[in-house]
């Protein structure tokens, strides 16, 4: 048996060919060595994530996740589901709030569901982010003793983002100033860039798709501000963020006259790295800006 | 859905506050708004909205109900919740936001043109198909969602982004052939169904 079990929501970006499948695989690699099974929510379908409000109103929204709290149940009882992604995580959680908050959303999401033969057996279990599974259940110093090939001269910012900051945020860590992300990085033997001003800053989210030169206005801001603190790369927790932040490089360039080149990777794919696996397992293969530093690493 | 704003408009009459209480997504909040516009200073969006936040609400109370539900500020919110974070009287501002939102568009009176207005029921189409977002054909929606000459060329310009995240394996081509799909699709359908006919019989029901 494995040492850590938790019930998994990947999400649709989490799909094989879907856009954060080199998160999913770089996590399944950060599972493997810290001995964490992810059991499949089975059949589990969209959060209806942050843009959903615009075609689906406060109950279908709500009914969505509460799907996937009550097949989790089914399949896992009460393990804890742990999600990758910021905004599965954040509609999930949310959701088990309002159902447990308001009578009228709680008679409502009944009703849903039971149309389908399904229900939300006794309480619902916990929804929690894979960070804080690594920082609460795992911990540092067993994140450290992984580290077989520390990433050392690597300076690296620490994009923490919004909906992993917030409203729910990591528990202990401030709103302004989270401190987890350059911890991990700094557990994995790189150095963390300090006072980098825009780590909780937002990448515009879903706006990058209807309305990106807002959305790309506020990235080139969240990229200078990595190269000001004389960043080799940007890391962070957050699939939108990750995408946001490294494909539309190109296209800010073109539109604002920077010359940005910067790789964006997640904190799985530094542990992988740190931890010894290949460029493979660590997915760096899936970087539209290639991760050279710590392809170099990976491949020595 | 111009009979459900006309009914709206005679049930609530000179009580906008009222309306959005009952109706909109965590409106019972708006009423403590004390006006101090942290929300504002704290959102990413500031040089792009008509009205900040915290204006909104105000107009709530001063019965602008024509120019809150068909403004196009609240369709800017990026979701990052840092006005609920740091907002001293604790209203779920984002929720507020998206609440107004849905309800002006379910009265027919959101801005008909504004992308992310088309974009947000692209998205809801596309993910409640199948039950997962098909990335490929949300994509594609987007870029033809003004027409085909414009379609094409915001395809040519966003060229380099798809042959990038196809190169990286993190788009499939052969999505347009079906995808990702629950097994449970139908089930999703009536439940959503099911969900959406309760909150419209709540919102008929209420005596305000």
């Amino acid at each position: 048996m494995a040492k850590y079990e938790y019930s998994f929501y990947p999400g649709c970006s989490s799909q094989s060919k879907a856009s954060s499948v080199n998160y999913q695989k770089s996590t399944q690699t950060i599972c493997e060595e810290l001995d964490i099974q992810l059991n499949d929510i089975p059949d589990w379908n969209c959060c209806g994530a942050s843009i959903g409000y615009g075609g689906g109103g406060e109950l279908p929204r709500i009914s969505l996740s509460a799907r996937n709290i009550a097949q989790s149940q089914q399949a896992h009882g009460q393990q804890d589901i742990v999600a990758t992604c910021a905004a599965c995580w954040l509609a999930t959680r949310e959701a088990k709030e309002r159902i447990e908050d308001s009578e009228k959303v709680r008679t409502g999401v009944n009703a849903a569901l039971g149309e389908i033969g399904i229900e939300i057996a006794t309480e619902m279990p916990k929804t929690r982010h894979m960070v804080e599974v690594l920082i609460e259940d795992v911990g540092y110093n067993e994140i450290a003793e992984k580290v077989k090939r520390p990433l050392e001269g690597l300076k690296i910012a620490g994009y923490v983002g919004c909906q992993t900051n917030r409203p729910f945020g990591i528990d202990g860590e401030s709103y302004e100033n989270p401190k987890y992300l350059d911890k991990m990085i700094e557990t994995v033997g790189a150095d963390a860039v300090v006072n980098y001003d825009k780590k909780v800053s937002c990448c515009g989210g879903a706006l990058m798709f209807s309305e990106p030169q807002k959305s790309q206005a506020l990235v080139k801001d969240i990229i200078e501000s990595a190269y000001d603190g004389g960043a080799d790369m940007i890391v962070t927790p957050c699939p939108v963020c990750q995408m946001n932040v490294e494909v539309y490089q190109g296209q800010i360039n073109k539109d604002h006259g920077t010359n940005f080149n910067i790789p964006v990777v997640y904190y799985s794919t530094l542990m992988s790295v740190a931890f010894g696996r290949n460029a493979k397992d660590a997915a760096l293969d899936g970087q539209m800006i290639r991760a050279k530093q710590l392809e170099d690493i990976a491949n020595k | 859905m111009s009979d459900m704003n006309t009914a709206m408009v005679e049930k609530y009459r000179s009580s906008f506050l009222k309306e959005v209480e009952a109706n909109v997504e965590e409106g019972d909040w708006v009423k403590m708004c004390m006006q101090c516009g942290v929300c504002s200073g704290s959102c990413p969006m500031e040089n792009n909205w008509e009205h900040p936040p915290q204006e909104l609400f105000m107009m709530i109370r001063a019965n602008k109900r024509e120019e809150v539900l068909s403004s196009s500020s609240m369709w800017m919110c990026t979701s990052c919740y840092n006005c609920i974070a740091r907002c001293p009287r604790g209203l779920p501002i984002t929720h507020i936001m998206h609440g107004l939102a849905h309800y002006g568009k379910r009265l027919g009176l959101a801005p008909k043109e504004q992308p992310t207005v088309k974009f947000s029921q692209l998205f809801w189409d596309n993910l409640t198909k199948t039950g997962r977002v098909n990335e490929l054909k949300l994509g594609l929606s987007l870029y033809f969602m003004n027409g085909f000459g414009e379609g094409i060329k915001t395809a040519l310009k966003m060229k380099d982004v798809g042959l990038g995240m196809m190169k990286t394996g993190r788009l499939n081509p052969f999505e347009i052939f079906g995808g990702h799909s629950c097994k449970g699709a139908s089930d999703i359908k009536k439940m959503l169904a099911k969900a959406k006919e309760i909150e419209e019989s709540n919102t008929a029901e209420f005596k305000g």
